[in-house]
């Protein structure tokens, strides 16, 4: 890329986060443009639709709490869910803890926010790369910033381009399907091994199993057992 | 009713789990067990939805062919397999569900 190249190794390290981060966008965007046509599916006023993606700013929370909108599911269930779904993010946290401790709590704060899938694979794979390097690892928060904030950019201005189709999308055309589309699209590579795979499946038997059960609870009680079973055949196979 | 107080809440609960180690500075470890549980969250909660969403109508389970959300959704698994693209899994599942629902 021909941008100008600023002088500071700061400047350049956000650069650097900004272009690497580009790629990513590729997949991202057609993903925040379907949140955003599905999010006023589900009875979602455009603001809050909008909202949501920067004060939640977590993908497929995002498009489960637009799921259980739709669903008319309490707040309490609403939260829990997103809590769990979210957990994963506590390892990303533990992961680039060590190389944040240097900052203020400023800084901290900011990046924690932009901790998502994404931030995340592109700054740990610099700092795996760099991050022992004396020359360039006191700037690699600047590197972090560069990538977080173009996926930033990048969601809310395609929750916004989905927000704005929207409204013109008639439900005939059977739109809110993309959504369990995008989960099987992101669940298959998950499916790692044979305790994943057994994981997903006692989790998404259950859940057909248990459907009928009051405020989605039976979403919760799935996943946990799910969880459970992966747990226990990984401990068989060791 | 407004979703934006509880839609605040997760987004709390959110930037708190992504804070959480960084402002302890790694000095608490989290117990194996959770960071090994943790992998499976994704595959569990994902296919938990998921399965509902393909087998369930009307409240009750439809393994017939006619439930076209069943094929498209099987034929887009095929596709997420193969090829580990996103927007592809969705364009293939969206153009055999439309394709079946114009056949119907």
């Amino acid at each position: 890329m021909s941008i100008a190249s600023p002088r500071s190794a700061q400047g350049r390290e956000f650069l650097a986060g900004c272009r690497d981060e580009l790629p990513i966008l590729l997949g991202v965007a057609p993903f925040g443009m379907i949140y955003g046509l599905l999010a006023l599916g589900a009875g979602l006023p455009a603001l809050t639709a909008q909202a949501m993606s920067s004060v939640v700013f977590a993908g497929s929370a995002q498009f489960i709490a637009t799921q259980l909108i739709r669903e008319g599911t309490p707040a309490v269930v609403l939260v829990v869910t997103v809590f769990v779904v979210n957990l994963r993010h506590a390892l990303y946290s533990a992961s680039v803890a060590p190389r944040l401790k240097h900052l203020g709590t400023g800084w901290k704060v900011l990046l924690a926010y932009l901790l998502t899938d994404e931030a995340y694979a592109v700054a740990a794979s610099r700092y795996a790369r760099d991050g022992d390097r004396p020359d360039v690892a006191p700037h690699l928060h600047w590197y972090f910033l560069g990538a977080g904030v173009t996926l930033w950019a990048a969601w809310q201005a395609s929750t916004a381009a989905g927000v704005f189709l929207g409204a013109a999308v008639p439900r005939s055309w059977s739109l809110d399907f993309t959504l369990a589309l995008t989960f099987i699209a992101l669940v298959i590579p998950a499916l790692k091994d044979v305790a994943a795979a057994a994981a997903a499946i006692a989790a998404g038997l259950l859940a057909v199993m248990v459907v009928g059960l009051p405020y989605k609870l039976g979403l919760v009680l799935a996943a946990l057992v799910g969880i459970l079973v992966g747990l226990f055949v990984d401990a068989r196979r060791a | 009713m407004s979703w934006l107080p509880a839609l605040a809440v997760a987004g709390l609960v959110t930037f708190a789990i992504r804070l959480s180690f960084i402002l302890l500075l790694g000095k608490v470890e989290l117990p194996p067990i959770v960071t090994h549980a943790l992998r499976f969250v994704p595959p569990a909660v994902l296919s938990a939805i998921v399965f509902p969403e393909l087998l369930v109508r009307d409240g009750a389970l439809d393994l017939r062919p006619g439930n076209l959300r069943l094929v498209a959704g099987v034929v887009a698994a095929l596709v997420a397999w193969r090829t580990r693209n996103v927007v592809l899994t969705i364009a293939v599942g969206m153009a055999v569900l439309w394709t079946l629902q114009a056949l119907a």
